[in-house]
Order: structure tokens, then C-alpha cells, then sequence
């Protein structure tokens, strides 16, 4: 049977916050067809970790994040530029520049290799089951004791920063990503609004998976924003939506995760019997995935019905 | 560091065990840029990222499956098999979001890429929990280890790399047609869906087949690099499969020999490196679409331009002043009266003087700074302002463009006119408008400093 304590509640917690973090920045990724500069980013941040590394000399937290976030926008940036100015279709032009950093990353880290404490891997698995017993601060609230994780105090800010840019700089997101032509003759800089997002994809891509695992980040960037798609036509709402469905799916995630190792005969009492991180893709993924089939207007049972009305209608 | 001879050692494969490396990289770069070149054509080459992360689950699966069988889990066609069914099953994923929905490509390859990895990472924790998986090393299929590739590796990547020549060549022709133009193929009928799905099951094959011996990311870069490099010099689909796959695996080869070179280098990222590198080199010197090329084009374009714009400024100024007789007569033009038929800098316009100058088309009357045609500056002068006026006829008549914004229009356009299209214009316009000829047509509107 299925458990709940505190420490749940903080995983959840840091959960919805990284979801809603990187859902709100990803719907404009979608619309934009950058989905994969999530999964790019994620990749390419190692050589900023290996060279913040080399010059602090220590796993020192905030100089990792500031390498790290230089990079992820340095990896917007070439991406921008190979395809401009080599006419190199954008995915391909991605590949290309976060396969580069990672490899160079690698390198670098081999020129470190007495540092055994850091390695590639570090960056693609975070740990969100832990995350609750890395605590910065502690009250007595109630007679209950709180602890407030770190990676609460990381994403908060983070999720509040995104929000209020999404929803300050609506309009000229909106516009942008629709028709950038349009924004450059309103006056709005279709390239400075490109740049912009992408410095906070790239901040909070490092921000979230360096406390909770780079696969929670690739799969809320992307996934709920495409469910929304699939339910609205309005921006608006899109957004929204998307934001609902992160948080469900981050609550589902963690149940899932909690009760799985039960269901196949592990012992469940272990908190990081499984990934929460990965269980909130999947999660995500089988919304989606119903979604696809169920939504309303551009479902594909909805189209399917709709065809076959029409060819009646013909008839 | 190693001295010459080890050098020479390693690059001309004396050792065997670099032999092997050095050979299995190269075979497997080979085909990677075979294949990477239709994804790149395709606008998928991201598609290799989605498809080596969605093989995380099978290779669980079959381990789990392997255990349940009573094995340790670890063989190693078993799990292949595993990585191959996931990998598809991604593809497969990637192509029914993209055919029966509004997702686009990328957003469809990255929603498969997240939720299968995710899946995999949730089985992966689970395996290194179990008391079979702590020796598991299922982790080496994510990052594997160049330098220790074994016999079988090499057997594993000489079937695959002549299966997917094997296929490519005798497919040719329908892949070319799904690349360029899908709808047309569909409606030749064509099979494209299934073409789409063997195209991918190629891919898989390879991708899988370089996953467990070269790694995730190498397996990515050689998906993407040499073919997005091989683009930059050809426009030949034939050649930029030769080109690619020659830059797919001269870099394994490069790479792999370096990383046997310098101890502690891991082969992957170094190969990566290397093609990196010849991916800047033919973004810059690429002599189809490298940037320097590229360049070089725009200013001669713009330099022929603007001695056009002058030559004509010319005409039309010793044009004006002509009376009665049909005849220009040439004449010193003072700087000041070209300077005012357009809107050009100074800067520019000796510029284009100077240009002009060096072509022998004109000549300069030293102290009134005044212009004089050569009398071959006059014929081309003459040549120009008749083209330009054909084509502002040709819109006129034929494009419904109003005479008074022709002139703007017709300049856009005019520099690009091949020989052909100006006979063409000729035969139609000539005979609506004047019989002379091959004298200049007049100008169809009124001429104003400035236009």
C-alpha cells in the first residue's frame, strides 16, 4: 500500500515547481519549433560545469550555475547563428552545437579526471527524491516542524520569474512567435525576444536540473504545452492548460513512482526505489498520449468522427 | 607525448587493437553519414537524438525480460534486440503524432525523446536496485567506450554498414523522392509511409548497432555533422551521401587515431571534435553554400549592380540633352549631376566610378571632375538602359504594374535578367513599341532625378 509523508509532500512540492517552471517557457518552444532546446541545452551546459569546475576548483554551486547558464544561452546563440547564416535547417544546426559542447565538455573533464566526483552522468540524472534533505531552513509552524528544501528556495524564484515574464511580456510573445515580420514592423524586436526566452530557458533548464534531473526539464518543456495544443486555440489558454497539466502530472508522477516498486514486488519503503524525475515524463507522456486520441477538436477520434460525418453529409 | 614513429604507427593501423577502433569507427561514421544525410534532407536529424535516447526502455525491458528468463540479463543480442524494438516503436510514435495530429516534427520528437527516456530512467533505477543489476553496466550503452571495442563489434558494424549501402543504393531513387518532394511521391504512388518507416528502421539499425560501442552523443553527432557538412559543397544528392559518408568516417578514423595518441582522451568526444571541425570548415569554404562563397556572390552581385545604376545615370542624363537627331553625343558629365540622379553616398559613387574606371568603361576629365563615357561604356550604357526598360514594359504589359512605381520594380529584378529572358522580352516587347530595333525604347515614364 501506498504511503504519504512530509517528504512526499516536498517532493511534489519541488515537482510542481519545476514543472510549472519550464512548462510556462516551453509552450513558446513549441510554438516556436524549438522543442528540442531543452534536451540541447541539457547536454551542452557540461563544458560551462567542466570550466567552472577547473577554475573554482570545487563543486562550488553557484559558479556551476553561472557556467552552466552561460553556456545553455551560448548554445541559443550558435544554434541562431548556423542557421542563419549557413541556411542550416535549426534542428539540424542544435545537434550540431550541443553534440560539439558536450564532447569538448567531456574533454575537459577528462583533463580533470582526479576530480572523480564529477561526471557526465551527474548532469542527466538529478535526484528529486532527495531533494528534501538538502534543507536551508527550519521553523516550527503549528507544532509541526517545517523544513524548507533548497531546491525550493532554487525554483521558486525561478518559477515566479518565468511567470511574471510570460505574462508581462504576453503580447510580444505572442506576436513574435506567430508571425516575427508582424512584431519587427510593430516595433517589437522579434531577435531580442528570441534571445530573451531562450536566456531563461537556459537558466532555468540549469536551475531545475540541477535539483531535480535534466529529464523532468526535456519533458516539461515540451509535453504539456503540446497537450494544451492539442485542446485550445487560444494562447491564452493554451498557457494555462499547460500549466493545469504540469502540475497534475508532476502529483501523478510521484504516486506512480511511490506505488510501483510495490506492484512489482521491491521494497517500497526506499524512497528512490525508482525515478520520480522519470516517472513524471511518463506521467506527462500518458496525458498526452490519451489526450491525442480524446481531444475534442483536433483529437483523432474527433477528426475521425467528423470525416465520417462529412462523407454522410456528401452522401 | 608519442614521438613520430607511434605516430605513423597509429595511422597507418599497426596496432591491432587501434586497427579495430580505428576501423569500426570509420565503418560506423560511414554510415551514420550515409543516413544522417536523408534526416538532415528530411528535417528530422534531431530524429537520431529521439531515437538513442527512446532505445533506454528496451534495453531494460530486455534485461528485465532476461532475468525473469533465469539469465543474468546481460546477453548482449538480447538487449540489442530490446533497444531496436524501443527504438522503432519511438519512431513509429514520432510518425503517427506527426501524421494524425497538429504536432509538428520537432515537438513530436521531443515528446517521444522525453517520455521514453523518461521510461527508461524509471526501469534503469529500478534494475540498479535489484540484486542482479548492481554489475548490470547497462550504463555503457549510454556512454560508451570507443576504446574497447572487441571483434564481434566489428562484425556487428561491417553487416550493417553494407545492409544500409546494400538498401540506399537499391532505394535511391525513392528516397531522393521522398526527400525532395514527399506530396509528388504520394501522389506517383508511392508507398512514402512505408518508405518514411524503412528509411527509420535504417537509422534505428544503425543507430543501435554504434549505441553500445561508440555511445549516445557520438551516435547523435554522427547522425547530424557530416552530413549538415557535406551540404555546404554540393547540390548533388549522390555526392553529399559520398561527401557525408567520407566526413562521417574520415573523422572516426581522425579521432579514434588522436585518442589512441594521447592517453585518457575518450575516442567519442574526440571524434565528435574532429567533425566538428570539418563542419566549420565547410560552413566557412563550402563551395556550394559556405558562408565565404556566399559573400563573394552577394558583392560581385552588388558591385555589378551598382556600376549598372551608374552606367544608366549616365545614359539617361546625355539622353535628355539630345534634340532632333537620334544620335547620343558624348559628353563630360559633371560628378554633381550623377551624384543627383540617385540616392547614393559620395563614397559610393566613386566607388562605383572608380570600378567603372579600372573596367575601361568610362573615363575622367581630371580637373572639372566631370565623367566621360569611353565609347564601350556608351554601348553598355546603352545595353543596360535597354534592359531596364524592356522589363519596366514587361511589367507594364504583362505584370499590371502601374508606371509610376515600375521603376523601383523593375530595378529589383533587372540585374538578375539572363540573356535568354532579355531575347525573350526583345521578341515581345520590341514589336509592340518601337520598330528600331535595337535602339533604347523610350522610357515608359517620365524620368526624375532620384528614381
Amino acid at each position: 500500500m501506498m504511503d504519504w509523508y512530509a517528504i512526499d509532500t516536498w517532493i511534489v512540492i519541488v515537482g510542481i515547481l519545476a514543472a510549472v517552471s519550464c512548462t510556462f517557457l516551453g509552450n513558446f518552444l513549441v510554438l516556436r519549433k524549438m522543442s528540442m532546446m531543452g534536451d540541447a541545452i541539457s547536454h551542452a551546459v557540461l563544458p560551462g560545469l567542466a570550466i567552472a569546475f577547473l577554475i573554482t576548483g570545487a563543486r562550488a554551486s553557484l559558479a556551476m550555475f553561472i557556467g552552466a547558464a552561460v553556456v545553455g544561452v551560448l548554445t541559443a546563440v550558435f544554434t541562431q547563428w548556423i542557421s542563419r547564416f549557413g541556411k542550416v535547417d535549426q534542428g539540424a544546426s542544435m545537434g550540431i552545437v550541443f553534440t560539439t559542447l558536450f564532447a569538448l565538455g567531456l574533454v575537459l573533464i577528462v583533463q580533470a579526471a582526479d576530480h572523480v566526483d564529477l561526471d557526465a552522468s551527474c548532469v542527466l540524472y538529478g535526484a528529486i527524491e532527495l531533494t528534501p534533505l538538502d534543507v536551508v531552513w527550519s521553523t516550527e509552524l503549528f507544532g509541526m516542524t517545517v523544513d524548507l528544501p533548497r531546491a525550493v528556495v532554487i525554483l521558486a524564484p525561478v518559477c515566479l520569474m518565468n511567470a511574471s515574464f510570460v505574462v508581462l511580456f504576453f503580447k510580444e510573445l505572442r506576436i513574435s512567435s506567430f508571425d516575427p515580420e508582424l512584431a519587427s514592423t510593430m516595433g517589437i524586436n522579434a531577435n531580442w525576444m528570441h534571445y530573451l526566452l531562450m536566456t531563461l530557458v537556459a537558466i532555468t533548464t540549469v536551475a531545475a536540473f540541477e535539483a531535480v534531473g535534466s529529464i523532468i526539464v526535456i519533458a516539461m518543456l515540451i509535453v504539456p504545452a503540446a497537450t494544451a495544443h492539442l485542446l485550445t486555440d487560444r494562447l491564452h489558454w493554451m498557457v494555462l492548460v499547460s500549466v493545469v497539466l504540469a502540475i497534475v502530472s508532476a502529483i501523478m508522477g510521484h504516486i506512480f513512482a511511490i506505488s510501483l516498486p510495490g506492484w512489482i514486488g521491491l521494497d517500497s519503503n526506499l524512497i528512490d526505489a525508482t525515478s520520480t524525475s522519470g516517472m513524471m515524463a511518463v506521467a506527462t507522456g500518458l496525458i498526452f498520449a490519451v489526450t491525442l486520441f480524446i481531444a475534442p477538436k483536433h483529437g483523432i477520434l474527433a477528426k475521425r468522427y467528423y470525416r465520417t460525418k462529412v462523407t454522410e453529409i456528401a452522401e | 607525448m608519442s614521438d613520430f614513429s607511434e605516430i605513423f604507427d597509429v595511422l597507418l593501423l599497426r596496432n591491432y587493437n587501434t586497427r579495430l577502433v580505428v576501423i569500426c569507427t570509420f565503418l560506423l561514421g560511414s554510415a551514420c553519414g550515409l543516413m544522417g544525410s536523408f534526416l538532415l534532407l528530411r528535417r528530422r536529424s534531431l530524429m537520431g537524438d529521439t531515437l538513442s535516447h527512446a532505445t533506454l526502455p528496451g534495453v531494460c525491458i530486455a534485461f528485465f525480460l532476461g532475468v525473469l528468463l533465469g539469465g543474468d540479463g546481460k546477453s548482449l543480442p538480447f538487449l540489442l534486440f530490446g533497444a531496436t524494438v524501443t527504438g522503432l516503436l519511438g519512431c513509429v510514435a514520432v510518425l503517427f503524432i506527426r501524421n494524425h495530429s497538429r504536432i509538428k516534427d520537432d515537438t513530436a520528437m521531443g515528446i517521444v525523446l522525453s517520455v521514453f527516456f523518461g521510461a527508461g530512467v524509471v526501469l534503469l533505477t529500478m534494475i540498479t536496485k535489484m540484486p542482479q543489476g548492481a554489475a548490470a553496466g547497462l550504463e555503457s550503452f549510454i556512454y560508451g567506450k570507443t576504446a574497447s571495442m572487441v571483434y564481434s563489434d566489428f562484425k556487428l558494424l561491417v553487416t550493417v554498414t553494407a545492409c544500409v549501402l546494400l538498401v540506399t543504393v537499391l532505394l535511391f531513387k525513392e528516397f531522393r523522392l521522398l526527400c525532395f518532394d514527399e506530396a509528388y511521391a504520394a501522389v506517383q504512388g508511392w508507398p512514402t509511409k512505408w518508405l518514411d518507416v524503412v528509411l527509420l528502421a535504417l537509422v534505428t539499425t544503425v543507430t543501435v548497432a554504434g549505441l553500445q560501442s561508440v555511445g549516445l552523443i557520438l551516435i547523435i553527432a554522427f547522425l547530424i555533422i557530416p552530413a549538415a557538412a557535406a551540404r555546404f559543397w554540393t547540390d548533388h544528392l549522390d555526392r553529399m551521401l559520398l561527401g557525408s559518408a567520407l566526413i562521417g568516417g574520415v573523422s572516426g578514423w581522425m579521432g579514434a587515431s588522436v585518442s589512441a595518441l594521447i592517453p585518457d582522451m575518450p575516442a567519442g568526444a574526440l571524434i565528435v571534435l574532429v567533425a566538428a571541425g570539418f563542419f566549420v570548415l565547410s560552413l566557412l569554404f563550402g563551395s556550394k553554400r559556405g558562408v565565404l562563397v556566399g559573400w563573394f556572390r552577394q558583392l560581385s552581385l552588388r558591385r555589378n549592380v551598382g556600376r549598372q545604376h551608374l552606367l544608366r545615370a549616365l545614359y539617361e542624363i546625355l539622353e535628355a540633352d539630345r534634340i532632333g537627331s537620334d544620335e547620343i553625343v558624348i559628353r563630360p558629365v559633371p560628378f554633381r549631376q550623377v551624384r543627383g540622379r540617385r540616392t547614393w553616398s559620395d563614397k559610393q559613387l566613386r566607388k562605383y566610378l572608380r570600378q567603372s574606371y579600372h573596367d575601361g568603361l568610362i573615363d575622367t576629365v581630371k580637373k572639372a571632375d566631370a565623367i566621360l563615357l569611353t565609347e564601350a561604356g556608351l554601348e553598355a550604357a546603352a545595353r543596360m538602359t535597354r534592359n531596364h526598360r524592356l522589363w519596366e514594359l514587361y511589367l507594364i504589359e504583362y505584370a499590371d504594374v502601374a508606371a509610376s512605381r515600375v521603376d523601383r520594380d523593375a530595378d529589383a529584378v533587372e540585374h538578375i535578367l539572363g540573356e535568354k529572358l532579355v531575347a525573350l522580352l526583345e521578341a515581345k516587347l520590341i514589336k509592340l513599341h518601337t520598330a528600331k530595333g535595337l535602339a533604347v525604347p523610350a522610357s515608359p515614364h517620365p524620368i526624375t532625378p532620384g528614381d
